[in-house]
């Protein structure tokens, strides 16, 4: 139930009711009651959950919800319209000041991410020739300011550490006073870990911002919050008058209803979101990207902008023209899946696809890498010959590819099989595919996966999906 | 002598305090209840699904778990069908009966560490980043060593920056040793080699820190998971303990955590840390409830003696007691009193 996409359980409330002839107001109030589930299930504030459930329902009677054929994609349309106009536009810009240097001040609770993420926010920094100094204003957690420094070096950025005797007040007073000097332009300013009901500590950061007065004021925030992330926000922008937020470790599998939470409570805009151990993991905030996740609706844009990021299109092209030819060969296949490979995890990837949560069994499916791994290995313990045509494998040859690759001789003969087969729908597909092309160049239509053939991992499981997505150059199938 | 009286005294009167604010901080949340259940009930003469709802929300509130409070809410309503109950404040036995039921699945469960003497008891750390383990592990190595045991600590986090030095500072306060290598090295030969260390010091207690990792890596998971197999294969039935740390502030996510990282480090016990805010950690009953991982012991600030052995039924009755039907309360309010008591001994 706790991933079961909110499309699909919509979907299966008014099929149940669809027999009933008569759609009225309790079918809206069920619709609802689903709504709201998905987002309390997904750490958004019940409070917020219960405000944003108002307006979607309002909307939605007015909206002709029900005279629509579809009314739960109607009331999904709705829903994530809101969502993402609750979370803001786009607002990835950091403040400058006229009077450099400009000044960002660090503040959450403890195990935020604050120390990571000044890392990585000068990284950004350093990307559009600025020159970030990293103060460290953290004198409590023991090595703090280690942290910083291994950062700053690991950076290459100039770290200011006065070390853990002086208040944060001082430090911060000579940072800003040495940036001057040094022509630094950006003073990040790493503050420690603290609870918002600490009454000391939080004074001492309003001193800070006293004597510092920042540009910036970003609260960190861990994406994993729950309920409490309304009371965090809250007290933070009560006692500091934020400017920003910062959501972290949306690497992982949360749905981070705490974005929602921190926006509706403190109005103030969520300006990026930390996506992964390294420092060059700070990305833009995308609202709608976070609503779509939030109700469990997988990301086809993040996908898609991964794809474009990783794949070499000069390859990919002249393998979609190969492959046009009715060619396929086991270096194509090597290609295309060592292409998909960085892309990263296929698990990551899988949980991007739209729909996939909602497959059977999908929640508890692990991609074995291993798998993938062993078919490498067989590919490449074939002769370049045999590669380039597959029609060679004899049983001798057979026998050799599985003692060269450490596999039995029954894995081979099953992956052989499985590239024949694939080779065959191929063939089908490209056929179609053309005719595809035809058809939705008069109406239109948009393929997001054409052009860049090899991202579509799923080919090999042929199907709807499958001629949706044009171009069918990596069928693959690691669920075999 | 009047020195250490004078210091001794100011200790006991510390963790007083500690144990004043846990105690404090969780009859906020019961008195919250207790009002607002009682507010609901008064308002709502009938019982209608708007009642339903803004009994979820309540319990919602406290991150017990969407999944257990629907469970309990289902069961309610079926209930309320069956005994054909109309009126709200005839709901309110059946809810404490339910609520009880909720406590009854934690009684048998041990609390306790499992530290036998004569032995080198080996305790690994697990859990996603910034969650405490290694300001936990500075906690409990002092815990372990004002009981007089002898302490390693194996400085497992090779991937933050400075979470080495940050051991090694734990290390210095309480006044143990720390097996280290350098930043970027094998966790599992860094457990290893502590392994070793610990044999031949006759340790009896090594605490293993491990690097933070989300647990949808599966990568990292399988490094984790390493560590684990050394510990087995080095050492005969350890590691003795397996402790997820977990963030209190933290919602649905947390029984993701639990799950994953059962799976690959087979976790034995929860610290659920930054008990001292206001979030309540209401998951671990759900997590309770779903994978029977019981809390062992709760962090309530920085310093070193911020760790305290958790009672759960402490914790669900200060959570729920508020909606727990004035008589059978008051059946337990001895009982609850006498443990407070206990408690507060500790």
């Amino acid at each position: 139930m706790a991933f079961e996409s909110l499309a699909s359980r919509l979907q299966s409330t008014f099929d149940k009711l669809r027999g009933r002839g008569k759609i009225d107001e309790a079918i809206v109030n069920e619709a609802m009651r689903e709504v709201r589930l998905a987002l309390l299930e997904a750490d958004v504030n019940f409070k917020v959950v219960k405000q944003f459930v108002a307006r979607v329902k309002e909307r939605a009677v007015g909206q002709d919800v029900l005279k629509s054929l579809t009314p739960g994609q109607m009331v999904i349309k709705v829903v994530n319209e809101e969502l993402t106009e609750l979370m803001g536009g786009n607002v990835s810009k950091l403040a400058v000041s006229n009077r450099p240097p400009t000044v960002i001040m660090m503040a959450g609770l403890q195990g935020a991410g604050k120390t990571t993420t000044t890392g990585k926010l000068a990284k950004l920094l350093q990307k559009q020739n600025r020159k970030p100094l990293l103060v460290a204003c953290d004198i409590y957690r023991p090595a703090a300011i280690k942290q910083l420094q291994v950062l700053g070096q690991q950076l290459n950025a100039p770290v200011f550490s006065l070390g853990d005797q002086v208040s944060p007040v001082e430090i911060a007073k000579q940072a800003i006073q040495h940036a001057k000097e040094e022509h630094l332009d950006y003073v990040i300013l790493d503050t420690a870990g603290r609870l918002h009901i600490d009454e000391a500590l939080m004074e001492e950061l309003q001193q800070v911002r006293e004597v510092a007065k920042p540009d910036e004021i970003l609260l960190v925030v861990d994406a994993m919050t729950g309920q409490d992330a309304v009371n965090v926000a809250e007290s933070f922008n009560e006692q500091l008058e934020l400017t920003g937020v910062i959501l972290t470790k949306l690497d992982g599998d949360t749905r981070g209803g705490a974005a929602l939470s921190v926006k509706a409570v403190t109005g103030k805009p969520i300006k990026f979101a930390a996506m992964g151990e390294k420092l060059d993991s700070l990305e833009p905030f995308h609202p709608d990207r976070m609503a779509s996740r939030i109700l469990g609706m997988g990301d086809v844009l993040s996908l898609i902008e991964k794809a474009q990021e990783n794949v070499d299109m000069d390859k990919a092209k002249e393998m979609e023209r190969q492959m046009r030819q009715g060619e396929f060969t086991f270096d194509m296949f090597l290609d295309s899946m060592q292409q998909m490979r960085q892309l990263g995890p296929l698990e990551d990837l899988l949980a991007m696809m739209p729909g996939m949560n909602k497959m059977k069994g999908m929640k508890d499916l692990k991609v074995d890498e291993k798998q993938l791994a062993r078919t490498e290995a067989i590919v490449k313990s074939m002769t370049a010959e045999e590669r380039a045509n597959p029609d060679l494998m004899s049983s001798s040859r057979r026998k050799r590819i599985a003692l060269g690759s450490g596999t039995t001789i029954q894995e081979v003969n099953r992956f052989i099989k499985q590239f024949d087969d694939m080779k065959k729908m191929m063939k089908q597909f490209t056929g179609m595919t053309d005719k595809m092309k035809k058809k939705s160049k008069k109406k239109g239509g948009f393929l997001p996966f054409k052009g860049k053939p090899p991202v579509d991992p799923f080919g090999g499981m042929g199907g709807a999906d499958g001629k949706k997505n044009g171009g069918m150059n990596f069928p693959f199938n690691p669920f075999k | 002598m009047s020195f250490f009286k004078k210091l001794r005294e100011t200790i006991v009167k510390k963790s007083e305090e500690v144990t004043q604010k846990f105690t404090d901080g969780l009859s906020k949340t019961r008195d919250l209840l207790v009002e607002k259940v009682d507010d609901l009930v008064r308002r709502y003469k009938k019982i209608d699904e708007d009642f339903f709802e803004e009994l979820e929300e309540i319990l919602i509130a406290a991150d017990v778990g969407v999944n257990t409070v629907m469970e309990l809410v289902d069961e309610l309503r079926s209930e309320v069908r069956k005994r054909k109950i109309e009126n709200a404040l005839d709901l309110q036995p059946v809810l404490s009966e339910k609520l009880v039921e909720l406590l009854k699945n934690n009684e048998d469960q041990n609390c306790k560490l499992n530290i036998e003497e004569g032995r080198l008891n080996i305790i690994l750390f697990v859990g996603v980043n910034g969650v405490g383990k290694t300001t936990t592990i500075g906690k409990m190595a002092h815990m372990f060593k004002q009981e007089g045991r002898k302490v390693l600590l194996a400085a497992g986090d090779t991937f933050r920056a400075a979470a080495i030095e940050q051991l090694e500072v734990w290390g210095d306060r309480v006044g143990v040793d720390v097996v280290k290598h350098q930043q970027g090295a094998d966790p599992a030969a860094v457990i290893f080699d502590a392994v070793q260390a610990a044999k031949s010091r006759k340790v009896d207690v090594l605490l293993c820190d491990t690097a933070g990792r989300l647990q949808n890596k599966v990568n990292l998971m399988e490094e984790l998971n390493k560590v684990f197999r050394v510990l087995q294969r080095e050492v005969p039935d350890a590691p003795h303990e397996v402790i997820l740390v977990l963030d209190a502030t933290t919602g649905q996510n947390a029984m993701a955590q639990a799950k994953a990282f059962g799976k690959s480090a087979g976790v034995t016990g929860i610290v659920l840390t930054k008990l001292d805010g206001t979030a309540k950690g209401g998951i671990v009953i759900a997590i309770r409830n779903e994978l029977d991982i019981p809390v062992k012991y709760v962090g309530l600030g920085e310093k070193m003696d911020d760790l305290q052995p958790f009672d759960p039924e402490q914790f669900v009755h200060a959570l729920f007691a508020g909606l727990i039907a004035k008589e059978s309360e008051e059946a337990e309010e001895d009982s609850e009193g006498t443990s407070q008591s206990d408690f507060e001994q500790k």
